[in-house]
Order: structure tokens, then C-alpha cells, then sequence
């Protein structure tokens, strides 16, 4: 069953064509990813499925009801948690809970058991009086998603809201996203850093309006029409000018103490040996890895895949 | 090629009770990409504060391209560039007002600014839009110029602050092939980040948790000894890993 | 000291401003907007205030003094014919702001040379009108009397001599004002504004780990500022004197440097300013009641300090505005010269020095406290 239904849609800021015609539709329970460079188009799209954006022409159904429409249904039943910390800065953290839970009116009677489940996950209750201005950017991050769960919705959408995060929380804040997944309510969220990618159960790929690829992370990935080798152990800049000569190599990237090369076949073990004498690289070693989402990403760009 | 660039040794910073920086040892080679990786709080913004001569440390030694940071803070500012992705441009002037600022502040002469700006529009293919304000520009367009711009001065070392998030994948490649270049022709670059996609370009990183360095190495012997596959899940396990190693191990 | 530096901070602080629609808009159109305020809806100078007139006389005495009333040009008089109980309507209803009750018998008490009481009842709700309204009725009164007794049997006479602004109208005193209000607007809002700015944005930082000092960034940010306030203060100038025909009496060279000297005292409370605030918003926060409020409630622009009591006449002692009225009045009025003046400027560039001083040390190339 479907939860949410994007079909064609689109929105022009002026000159910008925000958005040139996304379609795309979530499972009920799915954890779904907009995995995009900043102006892609990702939030857009996901303040169009808030309601707080009209798109242009195209129509948006979340759980049946039509964005145009029915907006306080949807607001009723939808969490949103926007890029930039939209909580107020001097409410303590139990104070913003409190303020979110009276804008949804949640029953009096059912608060301490909810705020025991958003405490519970959020590891927050320690510091329930501070002031939300003073709590670190994962724990910020938290509240704000606490907030935006208050009313228990059915539909949770975030927009980056691992930005500017440090590598722990991030990590701690996606299995969160897990768990509350686990419980049955379907989350979209966008994201610019292409390692998350992998966080989610379905991606959608966004450059410039559209969606370039849309699938499992591990089908995404799969649709790559090169093979990824991982090349150290000697002198790279010299070994990445000599491949660049070479006919089967599609891309090379310099990553520190690597090389990371596209080839447009498996190279054979005899190629192999022929570079390393050829362009005088003994201590050549080489793996084969499986392509990053980046490296899917600048496939699509360059309209490498169909 | 082996001249040292930076080198700290225990460098300490405190606040007040709070030790934000303790006992940082480093030694940067000239020409090295080198990463500074940790979590919010961890010390690095601190570490890098001190090198480049906004804040004094409180103990300890610290040379930067040769000069002392306790005595030779205008010295070391003229021989660093640096750009953040917080802030890299001014948005309301145009791209060729932004390099004249930049070059202006550096004390540069107007014909050198013009000779450097002509070779840096055509280095980052901006040739007609000099005119445009900044704030019309793609991010990774803004981001090659917020470098050049940092870079105007031609310092040897540059210090770059989370450079590249949230551009788009080829902007980002192409950015670290004109840093790749840079350090290869001897420029030091220094990189703050807590992405873990962009410590992977380093040739080292340097991983700092509650003020203290915890971990220094390459991204791939940092992956191969902790046996993860990225250097994310490598972090993550550094970080949250409540009983550090002895320091002799590092 | 680099002038390029300096030069480049300048460049870049003069686009920021023609960039700027808002900045635009507080120097062009805020000027004009406030003379035009002041000069049109502002007015002290009292005009046909309506006045009811009730009666009971109705003799020829008393028709002769409601007739000085109908001469006069501040007045507009109309006979009150209804009830003395809905006497309060007319004020209730805004029908009259005064009402002149002349009694049955005034013409007869005045002939039996006894002296006669007529009753004026006044709205005040409006205190400054109203006591403007008391003083002219009594003026017209006293003239009322003086003819009547043919002058020669009245004790004594007043005569009353204004000075410098005989027509007592209100632009010669609110011209002044607005200059000060806005070279304080100009140069203590606008400059703590931009400096807070590229803190909150960060663009401070990238501008301290480059090799230049204090000073430049000080002086550089401060010059354009300095140059538009100067622009401004000359628009005002110019449209008092022409449009608003305020007498230019003094030298425009002394009135141009002491300008000077106020707009450097207002550039240094708006750097110290700056220095304590971290946000914009904190800096216009702190400019509006640090500045802005001072110059309007306690540098004697609109309310007289002397009637004010003593902690806020102390207050008003550091408020610069107050010594640049003095110096305007001055020198547009009574053509002053800078030894009458001494005492004043001293003033200014006291606080200058005292506010830059501070700044300076305050304001590093660092992000030390």
C-alpha cells in the first residue's frame, strides 16, 4: 500500500525550475531517502508534501489525502522536521515538548506516557530543564524530532536533519530512525551526504529537479555500469597521469593514500602486470570495490546509465 | 620536499577550568593533506584557532611555516589562507568585488590583484560572470573561488573548514583535484571536517576526542587496523570507545 | 597602518550599502521622511482651534471682546446654543477645544470700574495645546483690557520680546533635532549594525586570520559611514534652509567641523556597541535604547531639560546630542562662534576620545576576551 504518492510534479521559483516533473511513491513503513547536492530540489519537494508548498502543476496524496485539499487532515497526521532548528531557543526542552503537545492537542492523559517513549529514545530526560539554545547540535537535532513525533504521526518527514552533526549523533540519530520505523510509521528524509544513502530501505537520487535513480540502496549501486578498483602502494600521482591514458579508464579520483578507478571492464591479471611494468609501478596493489553512491551519483550526471 | 610545515608540541588550551585542547603533538610536512576529525566540542575548531594565530594556547609549543604562534601571529597570517563553508564569500558583492576585497585585506597591489584575478576567473571558468553577484553562483562554483580567493596571497599553508558539504559529487571532485594539485605543489593543506566522506581525501587524519588526539594515521591503515570499511564506522568506534589507548600506541 | 587595507574594507562596506535596499532606505528616504514628520504633522504652531462662545452678557462690551477672539488667527469661534448641562459634549464630541463664558452682568462690572471675571474653560488633553490656548486667550484678554482703559490708567504693561525665532514657528527648533537624530542613526545604528553583522555571519573570522590590525578594520568600516552621515546631515541642512526657511545666521565651515566632531563621538558609542553586542539584533536593541531614545527624550530636542529632574538632568549630561543641539542652535540662530561654544565641543571630543580609547583596546584581531 502506498503512503505517500508524488506523481509529476512541479514548481518554478522565477528562472529555477525547482522541481521538473518528480514522481516517486513510499510504502507504508518504508524508510525512504532523498539523497541529493544542496539545491537539488529536496526540500521543495518535501515542504510540497507539508503543504506548505503548492507545486505548479502535479498532484501529492499522502495516506489518500490530497495535498490541495485536505491540508489540515494531513497536518493532523504528518511529523515535519525542517533543515534549519526550528525549536525555541529559550523554552527549556521539556517546555518545547509541552508547547508541541498543546499545538496538537494531544490528550492530557496520554503526555506522560508519550513523553516517557520521546525521553526514552532521545536519551533527553537528563536534561529536560535546559535551555534548548544550549544543548549540542545532535542533541538539538533529537528535541526537534521528539517534537515533531509528539502526535505520533503517521508520516514522519525530515529534511537534512543530520546537517552539520557530528559523526556519533549522526550515527545514534539514524537508529533512531530505525526504531521508530520498527514501530510502523513511514519516514522520508533528504540528505546531502551520499554515505547515508545506505541508511535507508529505499533512495531516490536527486540532481537538479529530478530524480536520476530511484531504488534500494544495494539496486542503485547495482546499476553501475563500471567496476570500482582501489589502487595504493605507490607513487599515485604519476600512476593516476599514466592511467589516464589508458582507454578502459573511465574515472580516476585521488583519495589520500589512494586511487580510485573506473574501469569500463574487469581488468584482466595480465593488464594488470603490463601497468605495473609498463609505467614502472612495482608496489601496485589493487582490489576491486564496490562503487560508492557518489560514484553512482557522477555516472548519472555524466548520463553514463540509461 | 620533507621541510616541515606545522608542528605542535603539547599544545594545550583551556578555558577557564575546561581544557579544550590537551597536549596536542602534530607534525605536518610540507605538501601533506592532513585531517582534523571530532566530534562537536572535540577541540579541533580550538586546535585550529590557535594555528592560525586568532588564539593563544596556553601551554605548550606550536611553529607555523616556521614562525612561533606566541610571537609571530602577524607573520603566520600572512603565511596561511583560509576558507570555511560557513562563510566563504561576501553574497552581495560581484565575484570579481569579492577578489579585489580579499586581495585588498592581503595589502596586495592593485596589479597584482588584477593579474591574480584574471588567472583565477580562468581557473575557475567564470570568465563571464565576473559581474555577477556571488550569490548567483552554484555552490561549487562558490566554493573553487572562496578557495582561490583565500588563496590570492599564495600562502604555503591553507586551512579549510568543512570545505566541501553538500556539493554536488562532481563539484566536490573536482575541488579535491585542485587541492590534490595544490598539495603537490607543496602547499600544506589542513582540513577540518566531521565528514567522513571528506576526511577520505586526506593523506592523513587526525582524529581528536575531549581535547586529546586519539588517533593518527592514514584513512586506509586507520580502516585496515580498526577492520572497518569506512572511516565513519572507524570514527564512530574511536569515539565511543570509552578506554582509550595508551598514547605510546599512537 | 596599510592603506590598502584600509581602502579595501571601505570598497567593500560602500557596496555593501548600495547593495542594500534597507541601509538605502535609512539614509535617503528617512531624512525626508522625518522633516516631513516633523515639519507638517509635528506642529507646536497652534491655528484655528475652535472656540464656543457662550454669551450671557451680550452686550456691546462683550461682543468687542468676542470679536479679538474672532480676529485672531489661532482662533475660530462659534456661538454655543445648547444646554449648559451637554456643556461636555463639545469636548467629548471634539467640537471646541476651549469655551469663553462671558457672564450676565460683565459689560456692568466692568463700567462700575470693578474688576470682571469671564471664564475660560480649556481641553487639555492635548497639554501643550492647551497651555499654548491659555496663553494666547490671556494675551488677547490683557489687550482687551489695555484698550479699555485707554492705556494711560493700566499700572503697567507687558510687552513681550521673542528672539531668534520671533514668529516662535517650529522649524528653526526642529530642524536641529532631526540632524542630530540622524547622524546618531546614521553613525552609531548603522556602524555597530555592520560590524555585528560579519560576526553573526562569520565573515569576521575569515577577516582576522588575514594580517590586518584593528585600526584598518575600524577605520576602514568607519570612513563610509563618516561620508554618508556628512551626505546627510547636508540634505537636512539644505532642505531646513529652503524649504523650511531656517535662518543660517553662523559660519557653514565651523558648523561642517563641529558636525564632524559629533559624527566621530556617535561612530565611537556605535564601535563600542559592536564590541559588546554579538548579534544584530542585540546592536540595534542596544543602539535604539543607548542612542537613539537619549537623544530624543534627554538631549533637549523635544522636552526641556531644565524642567526635567535631577538624575535624568544628570543622565542628559552624556548624551551628546545634547551638546550638538547647542552647537546647531548656535550657529544657525545667533551665528555663534567656536569660543562660545567651547564648552560643548570640549564635551564631544572628551567623549570621543574616552569612547574610541575603550573600543579600540576592546576590538582585537583576535578572539581573545
Amino acid at each position: 500500500m502506498h503512503h505517500l504518492i508524488v506523481d509529476n510534479v512541479a514548481k518554478t521559483y522565477g528562472e529555477t525550475r525547482a522541481l521538473k516533473g518528480v514522481s516517486l511513491a513510499v510504502e507504508k513503513g518504508e524508510l525512504f531517502g532523498l539523497i541529493g547536492p544542496d539545491g537539488a530540489g529536496k526540500t521543495t519537494l518535501l515542504r510540497s508534501i507539508c503543504t506548505l508548498l503548492v507545486p505548479d502543476s502535479g498532484s501529492i496524496t499522502v495516506a489518500g489525502l490530497d495535498i490541495s485539499r485536505d491540508v489540515p487532515a494531513i497536518r493532523a497526521i504528518l511529523g515535519y522536521m525542517p533543515q534549519r532548528f526550528s525549536l525555541y531557543q529559550d523554552l527549556s526542552v521539556a517546555q518545547n515538548l509541552r508547547f508541541f503537545a498543546d499545538l496538537f492537542q494531544v490528550p492530557k492523559h496520554e503526555r506522560p506516557e508519550r513523553l516517557a517513549r520521546l525521553y526514552h529514545f532521545s536519551r533527553l530526560e537528563p536534561f529536560k530543564s535546559r535551555l534548548a539554545g544550549n544543548l549540542s547540535g545532535g542533541m538539538k537535532q533529537k528535541l526537534a524530532l521528539s517534537c515533531a513525533l509528539i502526535h505520533t504521526p503517521e508520516i514522519l518527514v525530515l529534511d537534512e536533519p543530520t546537517f552539520g552533526v557530528d559523526p556519533v549523533s549522526r550515527q545514534e540519530f539514524w537508529e533512531i530512525l530505525h526504531q521508530i520505523r520498527a514501530g510502523g510509521t513511514t519516514i522520508v528524509v533528504s540528505t546531502a551526504y551520499m554515505d547515508e544513502a545506505d541508511q535507508c530501505d529505499r533512495i531516490a537520487l536527486f540532481f537538479e529537479g529530478e530524480i536520476a535513480a530511484m531504488g534500494s540502496p544495494a539496486a542503485v549501486k547495482g546499476a553501475f555500469p563500471y567496476r570500482v578498483y582501489r589502487l595504493s602502494g605507490t607513487a599515485l600521482q604519476d600512476l593516476k597521469t599514466f592511467l589516464e591514458g589508458q582507454p578502459e579508464v573511465r574515472g580516476i579520483q585521488l583519495f589520500g593514500d589512494a586511487l580510485h578507478v573506473s574501469f569500463s571492464e574487469k581488468p584482466s591479471p595480465e593488464t594488470w602486470r603490463e601497468w605495473a611494468r609498463r609505467g614502472g609501478f612495482p608496489g601496485l596493489r589493487w582490489e576491486e570495490i564496490s562503487p560508492s553512491i557518489e560514484d553512482v551519483f557522477l555516472a548519472h550526471m555524466a548520463g553514463e546509465t540509461a | 620536499m620533507n621541510e616541515i610545515a606545522v608542528q605542535t608540541q603539547n599544545l594545550t588550551r583551556r578555558f577557564g577550568k575546561f581544557t579544550a585542547v590537551d597536549r596536542l603533538t602534530i607534525t605536518v610536512s610540507r605538501g601533506e593533506i592532513f585531517g582534523f576529525l571530532g566530534a562537536n566540542g572535540a577541540g579541533k575548531t580550538t586546535a585550529i584557532r590557535m594555528l592560525c594565530g586568532l588564539l593563544l594556547p596556553s601551554e605548550g609549543e606550536a611553529t607555523v611555516a616556521g614562525f612561533d604562534v606566541y610571537k609571530s601571529s602577524e607573520a603566520i597570517k600572512k603565511n596561511i589562507g583560509y576558507m570555511s563553508q560557513r562563510f566563504s564569500l561576501y553574497d552581495d558583492l560581484t565575484i570579481s568585488e569579492n577578489i579585489d576585497f580579499f586581495g585588498g585585506v592581503y595589502g596586495l597591489s592593485p596589479a597584482l590583484i588584477e593579474e591574480r584575478k584574471e588567472a583565477l576567473i580562468e581557473q575557475v571558468g567564470l570568465g563571464d560572470f565576473r559581474k555577477r553577484l556571488t550569490r548567483d553562483l552554484p555552490l561549487g562554483f562558490k566554493q573553487r573561488l572562496a578557495l582561490g580567493s583565500a588563496m590570492l596571497h599564495d600562502p604555503p599553508i591553507i586551512f579549510l573548514d568543512e570545505p566541501t558539504s553538500g556539493v554536488d559529487p562532481r563539484a566536490r571532485r573536482e575541488f579535491w583535484s585542485i587541492i590534490n594539485e595544490l598539495a603537490a605543489a607543496g602547499k600544506t593543506v589542513f582540513v577540518t571536517t566531521h565528514f567522513m566522506d571528506e576526511a577520505e581525501y586526506c593523506h592523513r587524519v587526525s582524529i581528536m576526542r575531549a581535547g586529546k588526539l586519539i588517533a593518527l594515521d592514514s584513512p586506509g591503515k586507520l580502516k585496515e587496523s580498526y577492520g572497518r570499511n569506512n572511516m565513519q564506522d572507524v570514527f564512530v568506534a574511536l569515539v565511543n570507545d570509552e578506554d582509550p589507548r595508551p598514547e605510546e600506541q599512537l | 597602518m596599510n592603506p590598502r587595507r584600509v581602502a579595501a574594507i571601505s570598497a567593500k562596506e560602500f557596496i555593501h550599502i548600495i547593495r542594500d535596499p534597507r541601509t538605502l532606505l535609512i539614509i535617503f528616504i528617512m531624512p525626508v521622511l522625518l522633516l516631513m514628520m516633523f515639519g507638517y504633522a509635528f506642529n507646536l504652531e497652534i491655528q484655528d482651534v475652535r472656540v464656543a462662545v457662550i454669551d450671557d452678557d451680550n452686550s456691546a462690551l462683550s461682543r468687542q471682546l468676542i470679536e479679538r477672539f474672532e480676529g485672531s488667527p489661532f482662533f475660530t469661534v462659534f456661538h454655543y446654543q445648547g444646554s449648559r448641562e451637554d456643556l461636555e459634549t463639545l469636548f467629548l464630541e471634539r467640537d471646541a477645544r476651549a469655551i469663553l463664558s462671558i457672564p450676565e452682568n460683565f459689560a456692568a462690572t466692568l463700567i462700575g470700574k470693578h474688576p470682571a471675571g469671564i471664564q475660560v474653560i480649556i481641553d487639555a488633553t492635548d497639554p501643550n495645546a492647551a497651555t499654548s490656548i491659555n496663553n494666547y486667550c490671556r494675551q488677547i484678554v490683557t489687550d482687551f483690557n489695555a484698550g479699555l482703559s485707554g492705556g494711560a490708567a493700566m499700572p503697567f504693561t507687558l510687552e513681550s520680546n521673542i528672539w531668534y525665532n520671533p514668529e516662535m514657528r517650529s522649524a528653526p527648533f526642529f530642524v536641529p533635532g532631526i540632524l542630530a537624530l540622524l547622524l546618531i542613526m546614521i553613525s552609531a545604528l548603522l556602524t555597530s549594525i555592520t560590524i555585528t553583522r560579519e560576526k553573526e555571519s562569520g565573515t569576521l573570522e575569515q577577516i582576522l586570520v588575514s594580517p590586518i590590525r584593528p585600526g584598518e578594520i575600524i577605520i576602514g568600516k568607519v570612513l563610509p559611514y563618516i561620508l554618508i552621515a556628512f551626505l546627510d546631515g547636508s540634505m537636512i541642512l539644505i532642505l531646513g534652509v529652503t524649504v523650511f526657511k531656517v535662518p543660517f545666521v553662523g559660519s557653514l565651515f565651523l558648523l561642517a567641523l563641529l558636525m564632524a566632531l559629533f559624527v566621530l563621538t556617535a561612530l565611537s558609542l556605535g564601535l563600542i556597541l559592536s564590541t559588546i553586542a554579538s548579534t544584530q539584533q542585540v546592536a540595534m536593541m542596544l543602539a535604539f535604547v543607548l542612542t537613539l531614545l537619549p537623544t530624543l527624550l534627554l538631549s533637549g530636542f523635544i522636552f526641556p531639560l531644565a524642567s526635567m529632574p535631577l538624575p535624568l538632568q544628570l543622565i542628559s549630561t552624556i548624551v551628546p546630542a545634547k551638546y550638538f543641539l547647542v552647537i546647531v542652535r548656535g550657529i544657525l540662530l545667533k551665528g555663534n562662534t567656536i569660543a562660545e561654544l567651547l564648552v560643548q565641543v570640549l564635551w564631544l571630543a572628551g567623549m570621543s576620545v574616552v569612547l574610541l580609547t575603550i573600543s579600540w583596546r576592546k576590538f582585537s584581531t583576535n578572539l581573545e576576551r
